[in-house]
């Protein structure tokens, strides 16, 4: 036991490692499960042909239990009907996970203001990546998730405490659209 | 069905069938609709379906109107005159565009609107129903035409009209606990009703 302790400081190396280990080994396996409600889920599709190669970021297997995913893509417009049924895969998923908003739907409601629809999936849980588009052409998707990729391997996950919004301040601009008439 | 029979308008002949029921009838480019009376509606939907010279073995959609505000300028509504920055296809139209509806649209507030079709015949007919507000419920057809069954159920869901007799009326769009009829042109357009998350 002597001999560990003399070895903390190389043991505290090895921490540090592991935890860049652990990351890019996660980056690379990306078990997402594909939320898809809408239209975007067309392009979701493109994006997983060969033509644009998702499995080149080790992306290409969708998982269809959430339990076995870790990363969620919500891809498409999300009605307050549907909203509890994606708190609850979101709950059902296991720590690490992260959350993809694909398309403006998810992102703020795109233009969609009215009794229906949820005005953006982040009012709701937690987001990592946002990305915009109606849809998002395949390229977009790919750049988010590189952007994904890249925050997985440093490690960095949403912690949001419960009951605040995980909204970025920039959302937070008020919606009057009376003023235009 | 010989052939003479073909060539009277359908129109004419529900009209000539039912003219105690019917407010009025037209016709525009070979689509025929006919305006009925909430009352005798049901007999005539039996009539359409049965009837071998009519044989309407498909009801192709049901729709509803609301008139509440159609003709009538409000005073928030953007005008012609009114600066606007929006693009020329969002701007308001001039209103002699509107069109006449053949009631008034004071007394009558709905219109429940089938689309019937004949396989057999290979031809269409249009049945308006106008509705007040204060009486909102019409017979249900869904045991004519079994797709029915949900259009009446988006209908009530939408535009709060009761149709009596029929077996499940429940919403089938909106979610249990949801107040209101969307549709309706008084409801608020800024309400939101969100199941979980904050009111947005």
């Amino acid at each position: 036991m002597s001999s560990f302790g003399a070895d903390l400081s190389s043991l505290n190396w090895m921490a540090t490692r592991l935890d860049a280990a652990l990351g890019w080994a996660r980056k690379f396996s990306i078990f997402q499960y594909p939320f898809v409600t809408a239209c975007c889920g067309m392009e979701y599709m493109a994006t997983a042909t060969s033509h644009y190669d998702m499995d080149r970021f080790g992306a290409g297997f969708p998982r269809f239990s959430p339990r076995q995913a870790d990363v969620l893509f919500v891809v498409g417009t999300v009605s307050h009907k549907i909203a509890p049924v994606l708190k609850r895969v979101y709950d059902q998923m296991t720590e690490p996970k992260w959350v993809v908003a694909f398309g403006v739907c998810t992102c703020t409601g795109g233009f969609y203001d009215n009794y229906a629809t949820v005005r953006g999936i982040d009012t709701i849980i937690p987001v990592d990546i946002y990305i915009p588009g109606c849809p998002p052409r395949p390229e977009n998707v790919l750049d988010g998730l590189i952007k994904l990729q890249e925050k997985i391997a440093q490690g960095a996950r949403v912690t949001v405490p419960q009951g605040s919004s995980a909204r970025p301040a920039d959302f937070e601009t008020p919606h009057t659209p009376e003023t235009h008439l | 069905m010989d052939s003479e029979q073909q060539a009277v308008p359908l129109i004419m002949r529900v009209q000539q069938r039912f003219p105690q029921w019917v407010i009025a009838s037209h016709q525009y480019r070979g689509q025929e609709t006919v305006l009925i009376h909430r009352e005798g509606f049901l007999e005539m939907a039996q009539f359409l379906r049965d009837d071998p010279g009519m044989a309407f073995d498909f009801l192709m959609d049901t729709s509803c109107v609301d008139y509440l505000k159609f003709g009538k300028i409000q005073s928030s509504s953007p005008t012609l005159t009114t600066p606007s920055p929006l693009p020329y296809y969002m701007k308001p139209k001039p209103l002699t565009q509107t069109w006449t509806r053949l009631v008034s649209n004071d007394e009558y507030r709905f219109d429940v609107v089938y689309h019937f079709y004949s396989s057999i015949h290979n031809h269409r007919l249009r049945v308006k129903v106008p509705l007040r507000a204060a009486e909102s419920n019409i017979p249900s057809v869904s045991g004519l035409w079994a797709t029915a069954n949900w259009f009446e159920r988006e209908i009530w869901d939408m535009f709060g009209i009761r149709f009596t007799g029929h077996p499940n009326l429940k919403r089938i769009l909106m979610y249990e606990g949801f107040e209101g009829h969307p549709l309706r042109k008084d409801y608020p357009v800024r309400k939101r009703q969100p199941l979980i998350g904050p009111v947005n």
